[in-house]
């Protein structure tokens, strides 16, 4: 166990590593998506009350639960960073930024566009969009931190204690529906024992989720692969790699 | 132990008397918290009943935004002048040092605040209950201002050009500390119980003042180092 860790942590081992799972995980990502959005868009029935409109869920929900996701996983990778000092859990915090932040646009943009016909309002100040605009200000704290900094360990270490210091922002977002009394609606998936959607929706639903977060997995390690190869440009099996 | 407090004491002075030799600098957070109040009335409407929906708003970002124009100087002079590597290679904790150095800023920037904020609400046309409300959330805030910009400041000391970077780092964790608070004041002025929000600000603060140094103080020896 602590061997594979050990050797986890090496660049090289990680990029042949990754190299072999991208392939596997874009498959499965491309299989989730398509048959997800098919039994979602038309075999699942339209709601009761909110008729067709509601099959955005289907998008909004997936990536709000991966807004918050990929941020708790930079912050848990953060520690790791700044407590083991490995430099390959910054490679991975710092090509999730990007992602993180792209899936709160999405979760903002969807929301947006769901909260119109519903709301009759693009925007409405409530306690879980206002916290989600605050979750997407974070993320772009950080990009424009790391990228303030030009050596790159103190960049991560300095992204690092912000990403750990925001990460109080995370149970404030998780409970807004449960804390404030607002419009967005209350929790459905999470209510245990007793989920609140019938079979026929929540299949598709999962079968987004499970979308979802293989693809930012495979588009993570792929970034990862990238960022390793430009750090360790100058390593012997990069020059090997490219036959120089 | 006492070593320790002997430090943080000195530091404390110090800072405290580097402030006042700067009389000018220590009146302009002051001066910029005032004329942003002064702003709304000129530029929304003078109407007393708009003025006193918005008070608690208005003078809240006042100081939000005076504590982040104050923040920025927290440790630049002592990074350019050596101080903080000093700091950084005393025998004493890190996160001590610069806890007392906090409280200086809070003394000098904080507390004014505090003192100015109900003539500003009187101002604004704000009724007596309401004044009470928001200075107890700004004696729970304004510290809160101080521990939490002070990460950022550390965070972006060693840089050239690191203003609006600090604005960017620092604003969105302000938000929490901002919604309790006004959330307080206007519950207040509706006659509604504000123990909740008080408790919730008490807690980010002992929050803050527990894992606030620590951040402060690994943050300072990343932008050190």
């Amino acid at each position: 166990m602590w061997l594979f860790f050990h050797k986890l942590a090496s660049p090289k081992y990680f990029y042949d590593l990754a190299g072999k799972f991208i392939p596997w995980l874009g498959t499965l990502c491309l299989i989730a998506f398509l048959s997800g959005l098919y039994q979602g868009l038309f075999v699942a029935p339209p709601d009761y009350q909110q008729g067709e409109s509601y099959r955005i869920l289907f998008v909004h929900v997936p990536s709000a639960w991966m807004s918050m996701f990929v941020y708790t996983f930079m912050a848990v990778l953060s520690a790791i960073n700044l407590i083991w000092n490995i430099k390959l859990a910054d490679v991975m915090v710092r090509s999730s930024a990007a992602l993180g932040a792209s899936f709160t646009f999405l979760t903002l943009v969807t929301g947006s566009l769901w909260g119109k016909p519903m709301w009759g309002a693009w925007w409405v100040w409530d306690a879980r969009l206002t916290s989600e605009l605050i979750l997407l200000f974070l993320y772009l704290g950080y990009i424009a931190l790391v990228s303030a900094i030009e050596d790159p360990r103190s960049a991560a270490r300095a992204g690092g204690v912000l990403i750990l210091v925001g990460a109080v922002n995370i149970p404030i977002i998780h409970y807004s529906v449960e804390w404030w009394s607002t419009l967005h609606q209350g929790p459905t998936l999470t209510k245990i024992g007793k989920p609140s959607v019938h079979v026929s929706m929540l299949i598709p639903w999962l079968l987004m989720f499970a979308g979802f977060q293989l693809y930012y997995f495979t588009v993570v390690l792929i970034r990862a692969r990238t960022e390793v190869l430009e750090r360790e440009r100058r390593s012997a099996w990069v020059q090997e790699l490219f036959g120089k | 132990m006492n070593g320790l407090f002997t430090a943080c004491s000195a530091l404390l002075k110090r800072d405290l008397m580097l402030a006042f030799r700067h009389r000018g600098e220590l009146a302009n957070p002051l001066l910029f918290f005032l004329m942003i109040v002064t702003l709304f009335p000129l530029g929304v409407s003078p109407e007393a009943e708009l003025l006193r929906r918005i008070a608690p708003g208005v003078i809240w970002i006042g100081a939000l935004l005076a504590a982040l124009f104050s923040l920025e100087s927290l440790f630049r002079g002592d990074f350019e002048d050596g101080a903080l590597e000093q700091m950084l290679l005393s025998p004493h904790p890190l996160s001590a040092l610069v806890l007392a150095k906090v409280l200086a800023h809070w003394l000098v920037s904080g507390l004014p605040m505090l003192l100015l904020a109900p003539l500003l609400g009187l101002l604004l046309a704000m009724p007596t209950t309401g004044i009470q409300t928001m200075e107890i959330t700004l004696a729970l805030g304004t510290p809160l201002l101080s521990l939490i910009g002070a990460i950022g400041v550390a965070l972006t000391v060693g840089l050239k050009r690191g203003g609006i970077l600090l604005t960017l780092l620092i604003l969105p964790l302000y938000i929490p500390v901002l919604i309790f608070a006004t959330n307080a004041v206007t519950a207040a002025a509706a006659g509604l119980p504000v123990e909740g929000q008080f408790y919730f600000l008490a807690a980010l603060l002992a929050l803050a003042l527990t894992l606030a140094p620590v951040a402060i103080a690994a943050s300072l020896r990343i932008s050190v180092s």
